[in-house]
Order: structure tokens, then C-alpha cells, then sequence
């Protein structure tokens, strides 16, 4: 069963992006890639930019709407996300809770929706 | 009402519930085996304290006026099912109880029965200990949720599945006899140390609900205890939990910095909680039946011996571990051991141990991480070492271990 791990930062964390090598936060987030990919359960991930260089567009009633920045206007942002394969959410859980985006932002755990896929609507 | 009454009148009823909850639940369901009821019921009745002790007064005894009200919606509940011929019996016994007993007479402790029937056999090993928390100490579902890192909702599902098989699975309400005893009772046991286990891994107060969650283990143990006062194992596991216990303080540096035990400022360890692990530690073992909770008490204790020594006996720590090891080998044991081993014979015995277990149950086991890590620094091998590190570093759940190990990785 594979699982999406959103993970949520503050501006704060984004903030920490920007820190040298040593940053032991950094040195958290390396570890833990480094944990997901050893346990064989990593299937794809990535980071996203800041908020700020989002775009975001609607169609409404034939117009387009474009608007600067991301799609809702939260404290927390997408910051990024993780495709895990577990043999349940509990397992999934588990590794949101060892996320080093965990203790400072939020993480949220979503199954993926096979069904979804198998329709076409993705992938 | 006024405010300080209101105020006051709170006060009362959460100290009733926090005393007597598990005593009210485990009376009211062991004859009717519906726990849920019980349990509905006697929130019933605390919410009805909340609003009539501020005008009356509280009462005498509140647990007995909990009791009798709790006690009356049940009945309600039961006459208003469609089942009335079946419950029959029951009804007539809780009606017969109800005008029978004196509100002041002293009711029997059911909590002993209550506690077997949540470490059931036929109840998914994974919910005796969130039982427990909620029928006998009365935690929401969703702390309880929390604690075992799962959604509320799904924990709420669980716990009325359990419930209700409680209820119609034919689970008896009673004391095992002295042939199923000890197995049963370590069911019993593990479930409260799971719960200790949880506060515990939140550590040091970061999370306030991580820290009850410890000490109502040590609260059900020695609950445990006071009824059945004989069995070594029980006060192993008291005393076991609190050697851990009296460290506390000493796990966090004045930035909350993690301090493992060899670090870890022996002053700032609690006295009379040792005091106490060593006085129950002591009388379990004289009844020379050693178990697993007395053997980790003991390797506690050795620890604890460092306050006053200023070193640890590493070699009664191996043979410690070796008897544990004997009684069932399991992961934690046998790094434990791994680590205890590289004390006495040098890391390479250390590593060699770790080796030796099987490379996919470790996988995701952090503190094997942490120890072959610790283990391969020691023996120079860097990159090794470094690769070690990063596993434990990653499959660590608290920010401040994480910060430790990044530390000592370097």
C-alpha cells in the first residue's frame, strides 16, 4: 500500500533551508532519507520551493483567475512530500512521527488512491 | 451557584473520578460485562454531580452517590432495551444491589477482574493496554489515541470493537485460578509496562501527556500490587518502573538537551524512588521466583549502584541479560545485551552480537542503530559508523535524541 507523507512547514523551517551543511536540523532531514531509503520503503519524494514562488490558477465562468503565491493562505505550507510503501497506516504514522518536519510544522498521512489511478484520473 | 462553589464542586468530582473511576467501572460491568454501559453510565453521573453537588452540597460519601445514580441509568438503559426477558436476571440483581446497599457500606473491588479481562487472551494483544487506560483510568480515547500514534477515530472504533466482544464474546469477569495465573498476569503486566514504555519514549516532559501516561502505569502497578500483593513479578515491575522513574530529571540537560544514562548527574536521580525500587525489588526476589520484570529491575538497580559506587558492574549486567535472553530473546534484550557485552569484552564482541541478528528485523529497530553506531565510532571504522548514525537518526522519533546522535556522529 503506498502512503503520501505532506509534509507542512512553518516559515520558520523554510527559513532553515538557507542554513550551512551543519544545521542540525538539515542533519535530521539527511538522516531520515537516508532511514526511508535503507528500510526499503522510499518510493519517490521531493521538495518544493517557498510558498511565495507559487502560482495559482482558476477557470471561473470562462476567465481565468491567476493569483501570486499558493493556494490557501495558511501559517503552514506544502513544503514537500514523501511516497512511502507500507504494509499499513499505522506503519505510516510511524514514520511521519520520526519526520524531522514533524516536530516544528505538521506532516499528514494520505493513502494513495489506487482506484483513482486505475481510472485514468492520474499517472 | 456561585463561582467558588462551582469551582470547588469540579475539584471534588475529578478527584472522585480520579480515585474511584476504575473502581465504579469494574463494579458496574462485572455483573452486566458491558463495559461500555458502565462507563456511560458513570459519566452520566459525573456530569449530574457537576450540577447538583454545587446546590446540595457534596455529598457524603460521592462514591457511593456516583454509584447509586450510575448505577439507576443502567437499569434505565436495560428496561429500555427490547431485550428486557434475557436481562432479566441481571436487572433483578442490579435492583436488588441498589435498594439493598447502604450508601455507606464499602462496595467490593471488581478492578483486579477488570484488569484480567482487559489483558484477555481473546482480545487483540494490541488493545489491552488502551483498554486499561480507559476503563480503569477513564483517559478519552483520543489521548489515548495520541499516546499509540493512531487517528482518534480509529482508536475510538477499536476500543468499542473490544468493548463490545468484551460484552457478547463470553469473557468471564473473574480472577484466574493459581494453574493460569502467572501467564495470565503477565499479560496483565505487559500492558502496564506498555503504557509506562510510552510515557516514557516522550520523555522528559516535552509532551505533559506522554509523562501521566507514566505515571498512571506506576499508579496501576501499585493498584496492581495492593490486590494481589504476592506475586514477585508484579512488584519487579513496580520497582522496575521506578528506577526509571527517578532518573527522570537527569534525562534532560537545562536545554532539554538528551543525557544518556552514563552521563546522566547521579545527584539528580530521585533517592526515595530508589529507596522504594530497591525495598520491592528486594522482597520479590526473596520469594526466588525470578521473571522477567524482577531481571530488568535488577539491571536498573545495578545502574542506580553507580550513585554511590561510581562505577557500573558491567559483568552482573551480562548475566543478567543472559537470563533475560534465556526466558525469550527479543530485540530490545539482545541489544541491550550487545551493549552490555562490548563493556565487559570490548566493542568487537559488541558488534559481533548485533551481527548475529537477523538484518530484516532490525531494520527499522532505532536503538540497534544507535548502539552499532556508538559501537563502530569506538572501533574506528568511520564510514560505517557514519552509515549507523544516520539509521539511528532517522528512525529516532525525539528531536533531541536526533540532536544527540548528530552530535556524536560529528
Amino acid at each position: 500500500m503506498q502512503f503520501a507523507l505532506m509534509i507542512y512547514h512553518t516559515p520558520e523551517e523554510f527559513d532553515m533551508r538557507k542554513n550551512d551543511y551543519s544545521d542540525p536540523h538539515l542533519g535530521a532531514w539527511r538522516a531520515y532519507y537516508k532511514a526511508l531509503v535503507e528500510a526499503g520503503v522510499y518510493v519517490a519524494g521531493d521538495a518544493l520551493e517557498v510558498p511565495e514562488t507559487g502560482t495559482t490558477v482558476r477557470l471561473r465562468e470562462g476567465k481565468r483567475r491567476v493569483q501570486d503565491g499558493p493556494y490557501a493562505d495558511t501559517k503552514e505550507q506544502l513544503a514537500g512530500f514523501i511516497i512511502l510503501e507500507l504494509p499499513s497506516v499505522d506503519a505510516a504514522l510511524e514514520w511521519a512521527a520520526r519526520c524531522p518536519g514533524a516536530s516544528i510544522g505538521a506532516v499528514e498521512v494520505r493513502p494513495l488512491a489506487p482506484e483513482a489511478k486505475r481510472r485514468g484520473f492520474t499517472g | 451557584m456561585n463561582g467558588i462553589h462551582e469551582e470547588d464542586t469540579q475539584r471534588a468530582v475529578e478527584r472522585v473520578a480520579r480515585e474511584s473511576y476504575g473502581r465504579l467501572v469494574a463494579y458496574l460491568s462485572a455483573n452486566t460485562h458491558d463495559v461500555a454501559a458502565a462507563e456511560d453510565a458513570l459519566s452520566e453521573a459525573l456530569l449530574k454531580a457537576l450540577r447538583v453537588w454545587p446546590q446540595e452540597g457534596p455529598p457524603q460519601n460521592p462514591e457511593a452517590w456516583l454509584l447509586t445514580v450510575a448505577r439507576h441509568s443502567i437499569i434505565d438503559l436495560i428496561r429500555h432495551q427490547h431485550v428486557v426477558s434475557e436481562s432479566e436476571p441481571t436487572l433483578l440483581s442490579l435492583t436488588k444491589e441498589s435498594t439493598e446497599m447502604n450508601l455507606s457500606t464499602e462496595f467490593p473491588d471488581e478492578r483486579l477482574k477488570l484488569l484480567f479481562v482487559c489483558a484477555h487472551p481473546a482480545i487483540d494483544p494490541a488493545m489491552h493496554t488502551p483498554l486499561m487506560l480507559q476503563t480503569v483510568l477513564g483517559l478519552d480515547a483520543a489521548r489515548i489515541a495520541g499516546a499509540f500514534l493512531i487517528s482518534p477515530k480509529t482508536m475510538g472504533q477499536r476500543l468499542v470493537r473490544a468493548k463490545i466482544k468484551i460484552r457478547d464474546g463470553g469473557i468471564r469477569f473473574e480472577i484466574p485460578d493459581q494453574r493460569e495465573l502467572s501467564t495470565r498476569l503477565e499479560a496483565v503486566l505487559e500492558a502496564i509496562y506498555a503504557a509506562f514504555g510510552i510515557g516514557w519514549d516522550d520523555m522528559a516532559g516535552i509532551d505533559q501527556r506522554g509523562r501521566d501516561l507514566a505515571e498512571e502505569a506506576i499508579w496501576l502497578a501499585r493498584v496492581l500490587l495492593q490486590l494481589i500483593p504476592n506475586e514477585p513479578e508484579v512488584r519487579g515491575l513496580l520497582a522496575l518502573m521506578l528506577y526509571c522513574e527517578s532518573r527522570r530529571a537527569a534525562r534532560r540537560g537545562p536545554d532539554r538537551d538528551y543525557i544518556p544514562l552514563s552521563e546522566q548527574d547521579t545527584q539528580q536521580w530521585s533517592k526515595p524512588l530508589i529507596a522504594e525500587a530497591e525495598q520491592h525489588l528486594a522482597v520479590a526476589f526473596q520469594c526466588g521466583r525470578p521473571g522477567r520484570f524482577q531481571l530488568e529491575a535488577a539491571i536498573q538497580s545495578v545502574h542506580t549502584e553507580r550513585r554511590q559506587s561510581g562505577r557500573t558492574d558491567w559483568t552482573a549486567i551480562v548475566a543478567f541479560y543472559q537470563q533475560l535472553i534465556r526466558i525469550s530473546p527479543t530485540l530490545g534484550r539482545l541489544t541491550g545485551y550487545a551493549a552490555a557485552v562490548s563493556e565487559t569484552s570490548g566493542p568487537e564482541a559488541g558488534v559481533a552480537v548485533l551481527d548475529g541478528l537477523e538484518s530484516e528485523s532490525v531494520s527499522s529497530y532505532q536503538p540497534y542503530w544507535a548502539v552499532r553506531a556508538h559501537l563502530l565510532q569506538r572501533l574506528g571504522k568511520t564510514s560505517e559508523a557514519l552509515e549507523a548514525y544516520d539509521r539511528a537518526i532517522g528512525l529516532a522519533e525525539d528531536p533531541a535524541v536526533k540532536r544527540f546522535l548528530l552530535r556524536k556522529r560529528g
